[in-house]
C-alpha cells in the first residue's frame, strides 16, 4: 500500500505572514527540513467523492495542491536527479479542519475520513516543468482562489532531494506539495473544483457529517 | 498464539514459539531465532504512535502531559524486523530507543465507544520508535525527520493475540542496551490508556483491521552508540533485539 505525505509550511507565503512568530518560543527558528505529514489511507477519496464535514466547526480548508507520485524508489536523491523520479502526477485537495498551531501534528484536523480526494494519476510528460504549474479552486462554479507553485518554499526537485535525503520514498507513493497559504473554506452542501492547467481536474463534494 | 514472518532460504514465512528455537508454520521445521530474517509480524496499514503518553516521560522532556493524544503518523519505510539493524545518522548527538506497546487492530469502527474498544483490538506486539533528537524542531513537533527514516522503528518478534494477554493495561517494559537496564515502565502508567486512544482516533477517522498503534514510552531514555545492542521486552509479549549500525556511505543527514 503506497503512503501519502503532505509538507507543511511550503508556501513562502505562509512563512511570511507567520513572519516574527518564527522567531519566538515555541519555534524560535523557521523551519530548516522540510516538515511532512501523512494523509493515511482513510483519508484517500476518488474523482467525485463526497467528503462529509462535521458540524463543528462546520467549514474545511480547501488546500489545493499538485501530488507528485513516486516512479521508482527514491533515496538520497540529488536535486538535478529529482524528476526522474516522479512516475507521474495527481490533482489534489488536501483538506483540513482550520487551526492555527503548527506546534503539534494535525492527525485530528487532516486525518478525517475522506480528507484527502485525489484525481486519477496523470502521466508525468504532461507538466513540463512542475514549479510553474498554475493551480485553481472553484467553488460552487466560482473561482475562489489560484496559485503558482513558483512560490514554493522548496521546488519540487528540492522537495524530493531534501525528503530522500532522511527517508525513503517508494514507487506509488504521493507527495503533496503542500496547501496555499490560507487556503479557501467550503461547507456542507458545496462543491469544489480543483483544477490544474495543462494537467487535469479534481472534483468533489462537501455533504454534512451524520450526527 | 503467537506468530511472527521470516525469510529463510529466500522465502517467507510464519513461525511460532517452539523448544529450542521457533517453528516455521509449514513445515514444521525448528530452527534458532539467529539463523532467520526477522520481518514485522504482519503487514500493517496505519501507524499511529503517540507522545508523551507516559507521565513521566513526559516530565523527562519537561513538558507538561498533553491534554488530547498527542499523534503522530509513520509510513511503512520506518519498520524493521526483530535482530535487525538501525542507522545512526552521521553527526547525530542524540539517538534513543523507545521501547512501547503496539497495539494492533482487528475489527473496523468508527466512534468506538471506551466500552467497545478492546473489542477492536486483535493483537500486541513489541515496537522501538528510535528518536534522532538532534532533529527535533518544534514543528508538527515530532518531525518526520526526527521519527520517519527508514528501519528507525523495528517491531516484534512476535503478534500476540488479544485473548492471551488478560490485562495489557499492567505489563512491564524493561530496555536494555548491551545488558544494562536503562528504561523499566509499566503499561499501568499511560497517560491515555488503549481504551481511550481508541475511542479518540475513531472519533474523527476509521480505524481499520491491520492498523496498529504505537503507544508511547515512559522514562528512560539514552542515548545509543554504533554497535550497542538494544533490547526491548514487554512482558508476556515478547523481546525484540535491534542493533546500532553506522550510517551506510554518503548518507546525509
Amino acid at each position: 500500500m503506497p503512503t501519502v505525505y503532505g509538507v507543511a509550511l511550503n508556501d513562502s507565503a505562509t512563512l511570511a505572514r507567520l513572519g516574527r512568530r518564527l522567531h519566538e518560543p515555541p519555534y524560535q527558528a523557521p523551519p530548516a527540513a522540510p516538515v511532512l505529514y501523512l494523509k493515511p489511507a482513510n483519508t484517500w477519496a476518488p474523482d467525485g467523492a463526497d467528503v462529509a464535514v462535521p458540524a463543528e466547526p462546520g467549514v474545511v480548508r480547501v488546500g489545493a495542491t499538485l501530488g507528485i507520485v513516486i516512479g521508482r524508489a527514491a533515496t538520497r536523491v540529488d536535486r538535478a536527479d529529482a524528476l526522474s523520479h516522479i512516475g507521474g502526477y495527481v490533482v489534489a485537495s488536501d483538506l483540513e479542519l482550520p487551526h492555527d498551531s503548527h506546534f503539534r501534528p494535525a492527525v485530528r484536523q487532516r486525518c478525517r475520513d475522506g480528507f484527502c480526494p485525489m484525481s486519477t494519476v496523470f502521466p508525468a510528460s504532461s507538466l513540463s516543468d512542475p514549479d510553474q504549474a498554475v493551480i485553481r479552486t472553484r467553488i460552487d462554479g466560482q473561482e475562489v482562489h489560484h496559485r503558482t507553485l513558483a512560490t514554493l518554499v522548496r521546488s519540487v526537485p528540492a522537495l524530493i532531494a531534501d525528503i530522500t535525503g532522511f527517508m525513503t520514498l517508494s514507487a506509488g507513493d504521493v507527495l503533496l506539495v503542500g496547501p496555499p497559504d490560507e487556503a479557501p473554506l467550503a461547507r456542507a452542501g458545496q462543491s469544489i473544483l480543483v483544477a490544474i492547467d495543462g494537467l487535469g481536474t479534481l472534483r468533489h463534494h462537501l455533504v454534512a457529517e451524520a450526527a | 498464539m503467537k506468530r511472527g514472518r521470516v525469510l529463510w532460504q529466500g522465502a517467507a514465512h510464519a513461525v511460532e514459539p517452539a523448544d529450542g528455537g521457533v517453528r516455521l508454520v509449514d513445515s514444521g521445521r525448528v530452527l534458532r531465532e539467529d539463523e532467520l530474517q526477522w520481518l514485522p509480524p504482519m503487514a500493517f496499514r496505519t501507524i499511529f504512535a503517540l507522545g508523551l503518553n507516559y507521565a513521566d516521560h513526559a516530565r523527562e522532556l519537561a513538558f507538561k502531559a498533553p491534554a488530547e493524544p498527542l499523534v503522530f503518523l509513520k509510513g511503512p519505510n520506518t519498520l524493521g524486523g526483530h535482530r535487525g539493524v538501525t542507522h545512526r545518522p552521521a553527526g547525530a548527538t542524540f539517538m534513543h530507543y523507545e521501547c512501547e506497546l503496539a497495539v494492533v487492530i482487528g475489527r473496523a469502527g468508527k466512534r468506538i465507544p471506551r466500552s467497545q474498544a478492546w473489542a477492536h483490538v486483535a493483537g500486541y506486539t513489541v515496537a522501538n520508535d528510535y528518536a534522532i533528537r538532534d532533529y527535533l524542531e518544534n514543528y508538527e513537533r515530532p518531525n518526520l525527520r526526527v521519527k520517519n527514516r527508514d528501519g528507525c522503528t523495528p517491531i516484534g518478534p512476535w503478534l500476540v493475540d488479544a485473548a492471551d494477554v488478560p490485562d495489557p493495561m499492567n505489563l512491564a517494559l524493561t530496555t536494555t542496551v548491551n545488558g544494562r537496564v536503562t528504561q523499566r515502565g509499566n503499561t499501568r502508567d499511560m497517560v491515555f490508556d488503549i481504551p481511550a486512544l481508541v475511542e479518540h482516533l475513531s472519533s474523527f477517522m476509521t480505524l481499520s483491521a491491520g492498523d496498529v498503534i504505537l503507544t508511547g514510552t515512559p522514562d528512560g531514555v539514552v542515548d545509543c552508540a554504533v554497535g550497542d545492542e538494544v533490547i526491548c521486552e514487554i512482558e508476556g509479549i515478547g523481546r525484540l533485539v535491534n542493533t546500532i549500525a553506522a550510517p551506510p556511505a554518503a548518507s546525509a543527514a
